[in-house]
């Protein structure tokens, strides 16, 4: 079926069979591989893309559920200033160590600065536990994002 | 190998160099999804493969029909081993046991078949569901007693030689299903058993684990007839090189190996796992083909071994230690990989580092029906430690010794022999369980159904002490640090950089260090036993001390002065106190014009003897660590309050990098003592083959605190005083949570510690009471 979307605030419109996944459609398609591919059945977060703003798992969406939307990937959030200051603030925690979920994080941690609402530590790690990291024990990762989340919550009011 | 320490610590140094936590040089291109892994890649007319694999656990393949299968659309090649005939087909460093696709007999619910490539994965796929196979049925050990039994079916019965790099001396032949063993033997225990005044007496499991590194088996191979070239996640490229080259009857040289990121390594993808089979394929398609495991193919590629061990250690009624008697046996699945080696390091690993009258080990590395089990993090530590450990526990209860005390009267000084032959310790134990116990409020009162505990162990690390680097300095001071080291996660590029940037005084961003390709990346045998900042670190700092002789021979011509030891660097420049130059003026005065390169070469061997195992290890790793955990007696839910570890690293180069491998370390460890276990059934079938079944720690599974102390002895072998650190945790923790839990009356035998598994232990133990 033919499908347009927004991804990344570029307009694409593509043929695409119904069986494809929307993980399969960004990567192998649009070339966008910032977006990985792991665990296939959506425990692990790594293929974390945004539709309308909201996080799915690229893995188990299929690419026509995104048709008619705007797709956010992490290629879509690099060039703000968001990221840049999400990425200071990982850095500074080195809250990365493979890289593999990094993308992931940031993508689910945007999501929750967008939420707009102030959350608790117990709330940001329950938001996060869709998201694996086999290298970091999680500890600069949820460092981090309450540093993230806190900061761009506080600049908005 | 001895210290070589020749830049001292307080030289002035490049900004971010050795001792500060500078940022990861790799951290800003992996936040933004730019690194590219293997998956990511495209190379010109690549195919993707797909693998079929056995669905039975052991048989002979009575009829194998891909006509079918190659005449889909957009089939180019479909693998099967009747086209491995003009090679030697068998593979694995340590015994070569396995073949690169099933030849006339599969061994393991997953092994390879066929592998088909076509133009997409779609088809692929599709053209793999057209395979027919049948088998006549063998039987099926699919766990360590049915291969064990005396009615075993033999799971391999042909000649196997022995693989190139096994490095442990003449091996000895099969026996049965038993592809290996390791015997370790000191003192006289008859003697020793008269002496005996306590005995403890138990056996114990330890599971089946997967590593999960997020980042799955991938490889794109292209082979052109007199060359291969190889794009691969794996953690070893050289060792890898070689056997390519062995397989395929090519020069070394003429297999290339590109590795940029690895997503997570862990030991899965240590040595040779599916290169061999992508380089078949190519070969018979004749163009690059891609190769990307699934997770549930990922699992029967390379797990831990499960293991079973029979305990008894004994003492005298003070607590002073007097014998113990190990046997183990290593589940390694179908096909030894790097079983062998964890048989041997699961062996030293089993006396534990005390002081004995005598002791006798014997570790037996068993073949059953069950997918391949390799390295994992800490091997043989990590199954190991928590017996010996907790039957040190159990020994100073009887001796009415607290648990830190009898550490304290019984462990291994320094110097003392940690294993005959071997290196002596180079490690202050008590010192360095005396902070992790005092991280965990030792002796502080503990809330009703909380237990503390503590557990040290040491590793063999550091492997075969083989290592190159070159450092490449340009004409405007820039530098490329050539080392093979594997960046998996762990940050070694960003060591390697602040060991050159240490000894240069350049600044960090002015250093690169590129990926592994193996036609310019000098010689590393490996990414694995905390070896890197150690070993291939060594290399780098000398391949820098090359480049600075350079400097100094070149300003010194200059400044019309022969004694260069009265020359020193500073910030970019080499000065003798009253006249400098910058490092571009001197590259330029060198070559005559604004360009040419310093180039440096820095090798590490073996500084005497071999580099043997026997002979090793280039250091011993620490692993220490403490845990305090609650128990809901009524569920059997343990919940982790806090851990504690020590991070005995001699110097840290980059402190948080440090932090960061005992943290991920102990979740690690947390997930091997807590929950995580690979169920096998009876015929062979892998149950929880997916994240779904199996899980790993996620972000609530965190303990409320975990500690990481670092200590700086500056007593390793590495630069600056360094030893390597990543695997020390993740050996002591579920010996720590045992432990925590024998604190509280609840000796555990068998891992993981599941809710129920706990439970019928509470049960159990009210019963006997």
């Amino acid at each position: 079926m033919k499908i347009a979307s927004v991804v990344n605030g570029k307009r694409q419109e593509m043929e695409v069979a119904d069986n494809t996944l929307l993980l399969d459609w960004l990567r192998n398609e649009l070339g966008l591989t910032g977006t990985k591919q792991s665990c296939e059945v959506q425990v692990c977060g790594v293929c974390t893309v945004l539709i309308d703003g909201v996080p799915v798992s690229g893995c188990t969406t299929l690419a026509v559920e995104a048709r008619d939307s705007d797709v956010t990937t992490i290629e879509g959030l690099r060039g703000t200033d968001f990221y840049k200051r999400a990425e200071g603030v990982f850095m500074r925690h080195s809250a990365v160590q493979c890289g593999f979920c990094s993308p992931g994080f940031i993508l689910t941690v945007y999501t929750l600065v967008n939420a707009g609402r102030k959350l608790s530590q117990n709330e940001i790690k329950e938001a996060l536990n869709g998201n694996l990291c086999r290298c970091t024990g999680y500890k600069s990762i949820i460092e981090a994002a309450v540093e993230v989340i806190g900061a761009e919550l506080a600049r908005k009011i | 190998m001895s210290a070589l320490t020749i830049v001292e610590r307080d030289t002035s140094a490049g900004r971010g160099a050795v001792g500060t936590s500078h940022d990861r040089i790799d951290g800003p291109i992996k936040l933004s999804g730019q690194a590219l892994y293997v998956g990511d890649l495209e190379i010109p007319g690549m195919l993707y493969a797909k693998v079929f694999r056995s669905p039975i656990a052991h048989g002979r393949i009575t009829l194998l029909d891909v006509s079918a299968a190659e005449a889909m659309e957009g089939v180019v090649a479909v693998l099967v081993g009747s086209d491995l005939t003009d090679i030697d087909p068998f593979y694995g460093h340590a015994i070569r046991d396995r073949p690169i696709v099933a030849l006339d007999r599969v061994r393991f619910i997953g092994e390879p078949i066929a592998a088909v490539a076509a133009k997409t994965m779609a088809q692929a796929e599709a053209a793999a569901k057209q395979i027919v196979v049948e088998f006549d049925e063998l039987q099926v050990a699919a766990n360590l007693d049915a291969a064990l039994a005396v009615d075993a079916p033999i799971i391999h019965d042909g000649q196997t030689a022995a693989g190139f790099a096994h490095g442990l001396g003449k091996m000895p032949d099969r026996e049965g299903n038993i592809c290996y063993s390791y015997a370790l033997n000191t003192g006289d225990m008859s003697a020793a058993s008269t002496l005996n005044e306590i005995v403890i007496d138990h056996e114990y499991i330890f599971p089946a684990v997967y590593q999960y590194s997020m980042e799955t088996h991938a490889v794109i191979a292209e082979h052109t007839g007199t060359e291969i070239r190889l794009w691969a996640n794996c953690q070893h490229p050289f060792l890898v090189q070689s056997e390519i080259a062995t397989l395929f009857n090519l020069p070394i040289s003429s297999v290339r190996i590109n590795v940029q990121f690895l997503g997570g390594g862990f030991g899965s993808k240590s040595y040779t796992k599916m290169e061999p089979l992508a380089a078949a394929l190519a070969r018979k398609a004749k163009k690059p083909v891609r190769v990307v495991n699934e997770v549930s193919e990922a699992m029967v590629t390379s797990r831990r071994h499960n293991m079973k061990c029979r305990m008894v250690t004994t003492a005298k009624s003070t607590g002073e230690l007097v014998s113990r008697d190990v046997k183990i046996w290593l589940d390694t699945g179908a096909y030894a990989d790097n079983g062998p080696r964890v048989t041997a390091t699961a062996g030293d690993a089993a006396a534990g580092p005390y002081r004995w009258q005598a002791t006798q080990v014997r570790a037996h590395c068993v073949y059953t029906n069950t997918g391949p089990s390799g390295s994992y993090r800490a091997f043989g530590a990590t199954h190991l430690q928590w017996v010996g450990e907790s039957q040190i526990d159990e020994v100073a209860r009887c001796a009415g010794l607290d648990p830190l005390e009898m550490r304290r009267r019984n462990l291994l000084r320094r110097g003392e022999v940690v294993r005959v032959k071997g290196k002596p310790l180079d490690a202050d134990l008590i010192g360095d369980i005396e902070k992790v116990a005092a991280a965990l409020g030792w002796g502080e009162e503990r809330k009703p159904n909380r237990g503390r505990g503590i557990s040290v162990g040491l590793l063999a690390a550091g492997a075969h002490p083989v290592s190159m680097a070159t450092v490449r300095m340009d004409a405007a001071a820039g530098v490329s640090v050539m080392v093979g080291s594997t960046e998996m996660g762990q940050g070694t590029r960003t060591v390697m950089a602040q060991i050159a940037a240490q000894v240069l005084t350049v600044p960090m961003s002015k250093i690169s260090v590129p990926g592994t390709d193996t036609s310019f990346t000098p010689y590393d045998r490996s990414t694995g036993a905390s070896r890197s900042t150690t070993v291939a670190g060594k290399a780098v700092e000398r391949a820098a001390l090359v480049v600075r002789a350079s400097l100094f021979e070149t300003a010194g011509q200059v400044f019309g002065i022969s004694d260069i030891s009265k020359l020193f660097l500073e910030n970019e420049t080499v000065t003798d106190g009253k006249q400098s130059m910058t490092f571009s003026q001197i590259i330029t005065k060198r070559f005559g014009f604004a360009g040419g390169e310093l180039v440096g070469h820095g090798e590490v061997k073996p500084e005497s003897g071999s580099g043997s195992y026997e002979e090793g290890p280039v250091f011993w790793e620490v692993c220490i660590a403490g845990a305090e955990v609650e128990v809901d007696r009524n569920t059997g839910v343990v919940t982790i309050v806090r851990t504690s570890s020590v991070a005995d690293v001699g110097r840290a180069i980059n402190p948080a990098q440090v932090e960061r491998q005992d943290e991920g370390a102990t979740l690690q460890g947390i997930g091997n003592a807590m929950f995580e276990e690979m169920l096998y059934s009876s015929d062979g079938d892998l149950m929880n083959d997916s994240l779904l079944e199996y899980r790993i720690p996620t972000m609530l599974d965190m303990p409320e605190s975990m500690k990481c102390i670092i200590v700086e002895n500056e007593d390793g072998p590495g630069p600056f005083g360094s030893k390597g650190c990543g695997e020390g945790a993740l050996a002591a923790i579920p010996a720590a949570i045992v432990n925590a839990l024998g604190d509280i009356g609840i000796d555990m035998y068998e891992l993981p510690l599941t809710p129920e598994r706990v439970w019928k232990r509470i049960q159990q133990i009210q019963q006997t009471k």
